[in-house]
């Protein structure tokens, strides 16, 4: 069974980060909250395993967390 | 207004039970003429168990109401005598169009496979359906089957006594008391028994309002269900159109909570609402205006004893994937069989106790389906509206996205997997649809269908293996049907019952459901899986 990877994985990490910026530039509150749910629905699909996207859930809230 | 709905069909008459002593006992007596109540009746009639049924009305439904009985209700209409009737006079529909704003997104088909007597849908009025049940329950009464229909028949007492439930019933000519050896109570959300017996009712409300009308118009609409999310006509809203019998179309359109409903029912705001969706220059004609709010919910327990709840009385669901009548006529399919043995002495009453798991399974599913699709269909945050945007903003595009949109999703029968009349699947190599508690899938054979020759009885389909002599297991009897195919004849049977099977067998229950199913003929393993379909075993 796949598990979610949580240790480094983009090969070029500033790259990626720069073209998440860019695709927003220009872009207001609303319209940005609207590419970021399209975003995350065609990165689910990508990944397509129900366990890995829960794991996603349950770390991407953890973070937003005080420790 | 419809004629249909103002004329009481079966007025009241003065019954013999009325004044008699010793109070009078009926096997089985049903509250509530419904579509639910009446398809128990014609059931349990038409295989020798009395029925009475009691309501404190006598006509049918006032309104279209529920529209769309789908196709496995359908399968269960023809077992009763009366599924032709209903597809002639209603709208068959298997396509649907979903639009976001002023754009079309995607169409779905509901039945993309071929081999199925009955359609994915039909739209068909609910007095439309009430009345072919009415008559068809008078015509089996004029033959002499044990079925009578009483109007302005009012229960205002129940009391479970153990062996019986004794009933105080009003009337035209005063109150009576009745007793029955069992009561199934299928008298509606509202459910006047429930509240007697008080018993609870709990589960979700939805603060929206939608308005309901149905109009007479000659229109180019094609026969299709077109959904609306968010329309130039309703904004921020939602919206569906779909085609009745007779030209009459079904208009669904989102109001919100915070509206006057007795302002929003009158025609002069229902007008120029419908004049936005329609155009200016359609002609139509109001014939029926509703506006409702939905709760989903359901009773913790089906049955109390004597006292069984089948359809809306039992569970509440929204309107969004006709999962309301459709769902109570899988509880009377559910329920009529089990209570037949148990009445004829041929298996004890915990077999009914399977009518609550099976149902209360069902019943959650339903729910949880018709939960979500209102979720997605009146997002109820700001985050929800969001990502219900999203999906129809990339299901125009994008396959995948398709899916995830909710409009609703359409009435299934579902699969009674862990139910506890099931055997374990000896067949591991069939296909998963025909598994232990699936409903049997159709198939077109040579000269007919499947499902016709299936139910009312246990069947054991026996396909590429030699059947037995018909079988009795405890007085009770298992019917064969042997069936063949190979690689050119019959291969959608070969598909759908097995696999990559060679050979099965499968032991079907009289509601047409899968009990077992093995890859031969082995007649101690069948005699074990009927006791245990009849909780004998």
């Amino acid at each position: 069974m796949s598990r979610l990877i949580l240790t480094p994985n983009l090969d070029r990490p500033d790259d990626v980060y720069a073209d998440l910026l860019a695709a927003h530039d220009g872009l207001d509150k609303a319209q940005s909250d609207a590419l970021n749910a399209r975003l995350i629905l065609v990165l689910a699909n990508h990944i397509g395993d129900r366990q890995v996207i829960a794991e996603a859930l349950q770390a991407a809230s953890r973070a937003g967390q005080p420790v | 207004m419809n004629k249909i709905f103002e004329t009481p069909l079966y007025p009241y008459t003065r019954s013999p039970d009325q004044g008699c002593t010793p109070v009078a006992r009926r096997r089985v007596v049903i509250v509530g003429a419904g579509p639910v109540g009446l398809a128990a009746a014609i059931d349990l009639a038409q295989q020798g168990i009395e029925a009475v049924v009691l309501d404190d009305n006598d006509k049918v439904s006032f309104g279209s109401r529920a529209i769309c009985f789908a196709k496995r209700q359908l399968e269960i209409l023809d077992r009763l005598g009366c599924g032709q009737q209903m597809v002639d006079k209603g709208v068959v529909w298997n396509l649907g169009k979903v639009f976001f704003g002023d754009r079309k997104v995607y169409e779905f088909n509901l039945l993309p496979e071929d081999g199925h007597q009955r359609p994915a849908f039909i739209n068909l009025q609910q007095y439309y359906f009430e009345t072919y049940l009415v008559q068809h329950a008078q015509q089996l009464q004029s033959q002499g089957a044990p079925i009578e229909l009483r109007g302005q028949n009012k229960v205002t007492r129940v009391e479970d006594r153990g062996d019986h439930v004794a009933l105080q019933i009003d009337t035209p000519e005063g109150p009576y008391d009745l007793q029955a050896d069992w009561l199934i109570a299928c008298d509606g959300a509202g459910s006047p028994i429930r509240a007697m017996m008080g018993l609870d009712f709990v589960g979700r409300v939805f603060e929206d309002n939608f308005l309901i009308a149905d109009v007479i118009m000659d229109a180019e609409f094609p026969t299709e269900r077109w959904f609306w999310f968010d329309p130039p006509f309703n904004k921020g809203q939602s919206a569906l159109l779909h085609k009745q019998p007779d030209g009459v179309w079904r208009i669904d359109l989102q109001l919100g909570w915070d509206i006057d409903k007795e302002q929003e029912k009158q025609p002069e705001k229902v007008i120029p609402r419908l004049k936005a969706m329609l155009g200016e220059d359609v002609n139509f004609q109001l014939e029926w205006v509703s506006i409702y709010t939905f709760q989903c919910r359901r009773m913790e327990k089906f049955r109390h004893n004597r006292v069984i709840f089948a359809g809306d009385s039992a569970h509440q669901v929204s309107p969004f994937g006709a999962r309301g009548a459709n769902s109570g006529l899988q509880d009377a399919d559910n329920l009529v069989w089990k209570l037949k043995l148990v009445i004829d002495g041929k298996a004890p009453p915990a077999l009914l106790d399977s009518y609550d798991t099976e149902r209360v399974y069902g019943a959650d599913e339903n729910i949880l389906n018709s939960s979500r699709s209102t979720d997605f269909i009146t997002p109820k945050s700001q985050q929800s509206r969001i990502f219900r945007d999203a999906v129809l903003d990339l299901s125009e595009h994008f396959a995948f996205a398709r899916p995830l949109v909710n409009s609703g999703r359409l009435s299934l029968p579902c699969t009674y997997d862990g139910s506890d009349l099931n055997s374990a699947d000896a067949l591991p190599d069939g296909p998963a649809r025909t598994r232990p508690g699936a409903p049997c899938p159709d198939v077109a054979l040579e000269g007919g269908y499947l499902l016709p020759q299936l139910g009312n009885e246990f069947v054991l389909l026996c396909i590429n293996t030699a059947p037995p002599q018909a079988l009795q297991v405890n007085g009770i009897a298992v019917r064969p049907l042997a069936l063949t195919c190979d690689g050119q004849t019959n291969t959608a049977l070969a598909q759908r019952y097995l696999g990559d099977a060679p050979a099965a067998v499968y032991l079907l229950r009289p509601d047409q459901h899968v009990a077992a199913r093995w890859p031969s003929y082995n007649e101690p393993e069948i005699r074990a899986a009927l006791l245990r379909a009849t909780a004998q075993g």
